[in-house]
């Protein structure tokens, strides 16, 4: 470990050789962890949840209108909120009644409506969704639509409506690609889907493909999964269609931007979307989800994640109803064996901290980690600045954290743009690295705050002019 | 279990760091000047130990006290004053009386670092900044340089001798070299391997390239410095004097002699690597490493000093943000042709 520790950086930094010709700028490569929970077969919960508490904002976008009421009763994949803008509707988790509709703590902090329900562990199954056991013959906009009923959004964590995705890349889209990156250190969801699920996975895939009109699709893996990469290969068989690559255990490798980058070589231009290069990406968790909905007939009510940390007494991979609250996952998980210090919704260097252990989980819920503090983040206070420029080494976006810090730090916002601060993916590298342990992301967010507020006010001093 | 029960910390993510904390650079950077130190011991005797140690503890003094009488926060911990302090022992010579190293050492830590907001915040390198004072206020004392050999072992605690000053002034290979006019004579019985390993006149720490280049290599392996800036800089000098050997030397013999003599190697490798005074950009890196050994060659050619190395550095430090400005990587996601494009875009419009 020690060695590696110090042949890492020698390598990396006299030569600055890139392993694989086609990667990405910078990066860092934190500690795994996945040892914790990557041997762990996913399994279904030990007992059933009492109760779920399902949000109505699961996905980027407007927040869903509950069509349940409290005292009905409802099935699993049962549709109980509605799309009201860009978004992805809602069904319920497990079957029961309706105990509340109300604000409840959510993940991504605040107070949002949710449905409550009242299991009643019976899991009677009734969705409006029909099962297509040979998907071939259907077209795109019936693809689509089942895609939309079926409520699926990116499970990676941002949560984007996946029909959106596919409707508004027709026609600009050359290339798919499913990210197995899971760059993050600790969790295992993904490693395991592909382990277990490979044949599902690829299966979406190619609706998702047939969906898009395409003929081309990659799969990205890091190298540190090379027993998911050689699985996923002989899934995929000899057919040229798909290919499964295995890509540099570097963080952040599953960043959209820079998986693009090490797959195509095509870096999306400031303020883009994939699209724009011609390439559309989704989770794997997310072509699971597709062959679920359109082979099965099952909408996403479901998910696989992973409940790990030092904290936790038996990490592990878990199958899901959404809307399970954290503290039930964690009792599943055998409780804390440490004192908890940090409570995670996905991984530790993009992960938002929970203070509330009621929150429940939800579609782009890939983990729930668990830290000691001896595992999170050095405690030692920020000092001054060095500028030793180690996070201009790692920034995947070809940023200067350095300068940014400067002008964040002094409210200078504009000079911060100037320097492209809008660019910024927040993917926490730099802060990472930071030997004065300056919390650079966290500066940054608040001066793209700042630019976002001042944009917002100029727009409505021109509309009222208007 | 109740959640009350537990102590939840909500910071903005990312939640987990690097164990390299400024401590841990300090210290690799005082690891790899250890073989430079011995080596200055053993050809000059203990004398430069204790020089080094004495430099040192003033520096460490004055950073610590600067810091007490200021009200501020502790910062000898960073290690950083250690440096500054064994560097500035470094580049001065042997007999140096050891008051005018202190003297050297205040200037470093409270005038170049302290006075401008500490570790940094100094807009040049501590030590050169202090070398730089003391060639002014002391430039006999500072280009007085004894020999290297056994002799410097016999007198154990001796005080610097009225002997070492007259039998040593002026004999750096590089300064015998440039007072032979116009010959530029290189000195007889100076070996390149002497010069390579060190057994020369000079200063305590810059006389061994083979010592400093074990340290670098040690600094570049455990990713503490980047091989940009040194690579650049003794390039630029070996290229520039290979063309023009001064003289009626051998390309060759000439270039070797420029890039082992002098502060060459301590300066490209542990000065201008010096993170607050260099630039961070990839191409400020190149830029400011280049314009180090042009500065160097010119200064070595042209001025009235045979030493170039540490000024070059000094004018270099000043440049740094102007040099980052220029030296922004290229933006993500726009090539090299799309800005042309959108250049030639603008200025059609201009026109």
């Amino acid at each position: 470990m020690e060695l590696m520790q110090t042949l890492g950086p020698c390598v990396g930094l006299i030569c600055e050789v890139d392993f694989l010709k086609q990667s990405f700028y910078g990066g860092v490569h934190p500690r795994g962890y996945k040892e914790l929970s990557n041997r762990e077969a996913v399994r279904p919960l030990p007992e059933a949840p009492a109760e779920v508490v399902i949000p109505v904002s699961m996905h980027v976008g407007a927040p869903c209108a509950p069509i349940v009421a409290k005292g009905d009763t409802v099935t699993v994949g049962q549709k109980i909120a509605e799309i009201t803008g860009l978004g992805s509707p809602i069904h319920a988790s497990v079957s029961g009644t309706v105990k509340a509709v109300e604000p409840r703590p959510y993940v991504g902090g605040g107070m949002v409506n949710a449905i409550v329900i009242e299991n009643d562990c019976q899991n009677t199954f009734g969705s409006d969704l029909t099962p297509h056991p040979d998907p071939t013959g259907l077209g795109t906009e019936e693809l689509i639509e089942i895609i939309k009923q079926a409520g699926i959004t990116g499970m990676g964590g941002a949560g984007f409506p996946t029909h959106v995705k596919i409707s508004s890349g027709i026609g600009k889209v050359d290339t798919m690609i499913l990210n197995g990156a899971e760059c993050e250190p600790y969790i295992t969801a993904d490693h395991r889907l592909m382990l277990e699920q490979g044949e599902n996975i690829v299966a979406g895939a190619r609706i998702l493909m047939q969906a898009l009109g395409l003929s081309k699709g990659y799969i990205g893996v890091e190298a540190n999964k090379m027993d998911a990469v050689e699985h996923m290969q002989k899934v995929v068989g000899e057919t040229a269609d798909i290919t499964v690559m295995p890509l540099r255990t570097r963080y952040p490798q599953g960043a959209e931007k820079q998986l693009i980058q090490s797959i195509t070589g095509r870096e999306i231009p400031p303020g883009g979307l994939p699209a724009h290069v011609g390439c559309a990406v989704f989770n794997v968790g997310t072509a699971a989800a597709v062959y679920r909905a359109v082979v099965e007939g099952k909408p996403l009510t479901e998910r696989i994640l992973t409940v790990t940390g030092g904290a936790i007494a038996k990490p592990q991979n878990f199958l899901v109803p959404l809307g399970t609250s954290f503290q039930f996952l964690i009792d599943a998980a055998g409780g804390f064996q440490a004192e908890v210090s940090r409570v995670l919704t996905g991984g530790p260097m993009m992960g938002i901290a929970q203070y509330d252990l009621n929150v429940s989980i939800i579609k782009g819920t890939n983990a729930v980690l668990c830290m000691t503090a001896a595992e999170a983040a050095p405690h030692d206070p920020e000092q001054s600045c060095l500028r030793c420029g180690r996070c201009v080494n790692v920034c995947p976006m070809h940023l200067t954290p350095v300068y940014l810090h400067l002008y964040a730090e002094k409210g200078m916002w504009a000079d911060a743009e100037a320097l492209r601060l809008m660019d910024c993916i927040e993917c926490g590298s730099c802060s990472y690295i930071c030997p004065a342990r300056i919390p650079l992301v966290q500066s940054f967010r608040t001066a793209k705050g700042q630019l976002r507020a001042i944009a917002a006010k100029q727009k409505a001093k021109e509309a009222a002019k208007a | 279990m109740s959640e009350a029960t537990h102590h939840l910390i909500a910071a903005s993510s990312p939640h987990v760091g690097s164990s390299i904390g400024t401590r841990n650079l300090m210290r690799d950077v005082i690891i790899a000047l250890i073989p430079a130190l011995c080596i200055g011991v053993y050809f000059f005797g203990p004398r430069a130990l204790i020089a080094t140690i004495i430099s040192v503890a003033a520096s460490v003094f004055f950073e610590w006290a600067y810091r007490k009488l200021m009200k501020k926060s502790n910062t000898v911990g960073d290690l950083s004053a250690v440096i500054t302090g064994i560097l500035l022992a470094f580049v001065c010579p042997v007999t140096l009386p050891y008051w005018i190293l202190i003297i050297g050492d205040f200037f470093a830590i409270i005038v170049v670092k302290q006075l401008f907001g500490g570790l940094g915040k100094n807009f040049i390198n501590p030590a050169l900044g202090a070398r730089a004072f003391l060639m002014l206020c002391y430039p006999s004392q500072m280009t007085t340089w004894a020999s290297p050999g056994p002799s410097n072992w016999a007198p154990l605690g001796m005080s610097v001798s009225q002997d070492y000053i007259d039998a040593f002034t002026g004999a750096t290979p590089l300064s015998s070299t440039f007072m032979h006019k116009p010959t530029f004579a290189l000195p007889d019985g100076t070996g390149l391997w002497d010069m390579f390993v060190g057994n020369i006149g000079g200063c305590i720490g810059e006389v061994s390239a083979l010592l400093l280049i074990v340290g670098a290599i040690y600094l570049l392996c455990r990713g503490v410095i980047r091989i940009r800036i040194p690579a650049a800089f003794i390039l630029t000098v070996a290229v520039l004097s290979f063309i023009f050997p001064l003289g009626g030397n051998g390309h060759v013999e000439w270039m070797l002699y420029q890039v082992l003599g002098g502060g060459l190697m301590i300066g490209a490798f542990f000065m201008a690597t010096d993170y607050t005074t260099s630039p961070v950009t990839k191409k400020g890196e190149w830029i400011y490493g280049i314009g180090c050994g042009l500065l160097t060659v010119f200064i070595r050619y042209f001025g009235a000093y045979p030493e170039g190395v540490s000024y070059a550095i000094l004018l270099m430090n000043v440049c740094v943000w102007l040099i980052d400005k220029y030296g922004q990587p290229r933006r993500f996601g726009v090539s090299a042709e799309m800005r042309k494009a959108e250049k030639a875009a603008k200025g059609g419009a201009g026109k």
